[in-house]
């Protein structure tokens, strides 16, 4: 089990770090300037939203020391914008590193972040979010206003989780941003495969590898038992629509194709969120700013 | 007599020699893509040292996950059934074997005779295995070899949650924040560790003497946590990561006899 490849390598598990910010927009001390700081296992992201608008977003590496990734996300969102720390009125840090977000005025569960953040995005149409990040799969149930009505996560195990995904893309020598599009390169769809420990990912790929499997197929079987794992979870909690995907595995085409095969709906479809800052990938920041907002707009009045 | 086992793990292939059931040579290479040519190399190190070729071999049998792929081989044993021939071999009055290597722990009821009554294996998670203190070793940047004696130095351990070898990591990440030595961080995951073996052979019924062969048992940290956790002494032979070949070569021995008969 090794994810770290030599230096001259390239790192195929290595995905694109980014920031946008939306430049029709122009920031002014008027508006209730708010920030969203998830800092999940894998990836920390961080939103910052002019009064109910995405106005910049960055995602990048979670490094080892949580409060220092929180703050780089942060920082990263606002480069070049020409805001300052002291503008942003109020600060919400939520994800697994969320109790060391050290700029936060409050820590609030990602659980929650991610139902309010997916409402945002699609809309009050919005019943069931399966947010699948590096290590987290969490299937969440929400009424029309992003509240949490219930939840499932995976406590035990972090089998099935996007972590998976980055062996596979460094064993296999594939981009991680191509994996999905080469998982359905198949003619037939292979039969899952039995187990999908992290920890043995590596040993089950080479495994079929010496059978001779393309490594498409390699790639199908894996991801094809990766999305029986999250729909499970969904069937669990209860599928209900309309039915969203968030978290890094939304873009993973590969996923969503085969979960929506299992449970047999549609997602609602991807945002254009290039352009209009909806990116399912940082739901979690999203729903903490607008939390955010709110709490501040609380503070004001008592 | 020569006989010859071979034990396919998944990270490593080991081969044994016997001569009339004694162990004269023993030989040793990395899995990587190709299993079958690490067990050549192997087996081809240990008849080298003695002067042998394949030719002058009675027996060979195979073991170990990969033992389908092995080349020369007469026939196959279970790696339970090898760990249980080895153990009362090395050690005539073990009951209990355990076996933790790189990705597989298990443990093994057995009779008098080495022959296994029962047994438990982790399935399908490597929390109880040796992956998790390469991935522990990793989070912390300590070499894999210096996890043990680093652990020995610890003056009480901090829980950690070891269900899952991914959420292990997190939780040594969050140790680090917490500034907790890496003595500490080090002894608390052999504990955790030793708790998912330990919770195996609890299954069992633990019948001493209890034995601990396989790659993991060469670890004095985890020794020490295991012998805590389970309450027992635990005996380990001189080369416990041979144990499953030892064993594969020992059923060689009979499976001759069974054919000289």
């Amino acid at each position: 089990m090794k994810e770290t490849p030599k230096k001259d390598d390239v790192e195929y598990w290595r995905w694109q770090e980014y920031r946008r910010v939306l430049s029709d927009k122009k920031w002014n001390n008027k508006d209730i300037i708010t920030a969203g700081v998830d800092v999940g296992s894998v990836g920390s992201k961080a939103v910052i939203m002019l009064d109910d608008e995405v106005y910049s977003w960055g995602i990048m590496r979670t490094g080892s020391n949580s409060p220092e990734s929180a703050k780089k996300a942060l920082s990263w969102a606002m480069e070049g914008t020409g805001l300052r720390l002291n503008d942003l009125k109020y600060i919400v840090g939520t994800g697994y590193g969320r109790v060391n977000v050290p700029m936060a005025n409050k820590a609030i569960t990602e659980i929650a972040c991610h139902a309010k953040g997916a409402n945002y995005i699609w809309g009050p149409s919005v019943r069931t979010v399966l947010d699948v990040g590096g290590q987290d799969i969490k299937a969440i149930h929400c009424d029309e206003t992003g509240r949490v009505t219930s939840f499932l996560m995976n406590d035990k195990c972090a089998a099935g989780t996007g972590r998976g995904m980055e062996v596979f893309a460094d064993l296999l020598k594939i981009p991680i941003e191509e994996i999905g599009e080469f998982s359905l390169k198949v003619d037939e769809e292979p039969p899952p495969v039995s187990c999908t420990c992290v920890a043995f990912a590596k040993t089950e790929a080479m495994g079929f590898l010496r059978k001779g499997w393309s490594k498409e197929k390699v790639l199908a079987a894996y991801t094809h038992a990766m999305a029986i794992r999250m729909g499970n979870l969904v069937k669990r909690v209860g599928l209900e629509r309309e039915f969203v995907i968030t978290g890094g595995q939304s873009k993973n085409i590969g996923i969503v194709t085969r979960i929506e095969k299992a449970l047999g709906v549609k997602c609602l479809p991807m945002p254009n969120w290039r352009e209009s800052g909806l990116d399912p990938m940082v739901a979690g920041a999203i729903g903490a700013a607008l939390f955010a907002k709110a709490l501040y707009e609380k503070a004001q009045k008592s | 007599m020569i006989t010859v086992g071979i034990d396919l793990g998944t990270q490593s292939v080991k081969a044994v020699i016997l001569k009339d059931g004694a162990v004269i040579s023993r030989g040793q290479a990395f899995s990587g893509f190709d299993p079958a040519k690490a067990a050549e190399q192997a087996v081809g190190e240990a008849l080298k040292k003695v002067k042998l070729s394949i030719n002058d071999v009675d027996h060979v049998t195979a073991t170990g996950s990969g033992m389908d792929m092995a080349p020369y081989s007469n026939s196959t044993i279970s790696m339970m059934g090898a760990d249980a021939k080895a153990g009362v071999y090395l050690f005539p009055k073990a009951r209990t074997i355990i076996d933790v290597g790189a990705e597989e722990a298990r443990a093994v009821k057995c009779d008098e005779k080495g022959f296994m009554v029962d047994f438990v294996v982790n399935e399908r998670c490597a929390a109880g295995a040796g992956a998790f203190i390469e991935a522990m070793a990793r989070a912390l940047e300590v070499k894999l070899e210096d996890m043990g004696p680093l652990s020995l130095k610890a003056e009480r351990a901090s829980p950690i949650n070891a269900t899952c070898v991914i959420f292990g990591e997190s939780d040594v990440v969050t140790l680090i924040h917490r500034q907790e030595s890496k003595p500490e961080i080090a002894r608390a995951v052999f504990d955790a560790m030793a708790d998912r073996v330990s919770s195996m052979v609890h299954r069992l019924g633990i019948n001493p003497d209890v034995v601990l062969v396989g790659g993991v048992a060469k670890d004095d940290g985890f020794v020490a946590s295991l012998k805590r956790k389970l309450g027992v002494d635990v005996l380990i032979p001189e080369y416990p990561e041979f144990a499953g070949a030892l064993g594969a070569a020992l059923i060689a021995v009979s499976r001759v006899k069974e054919t000289q008969k």
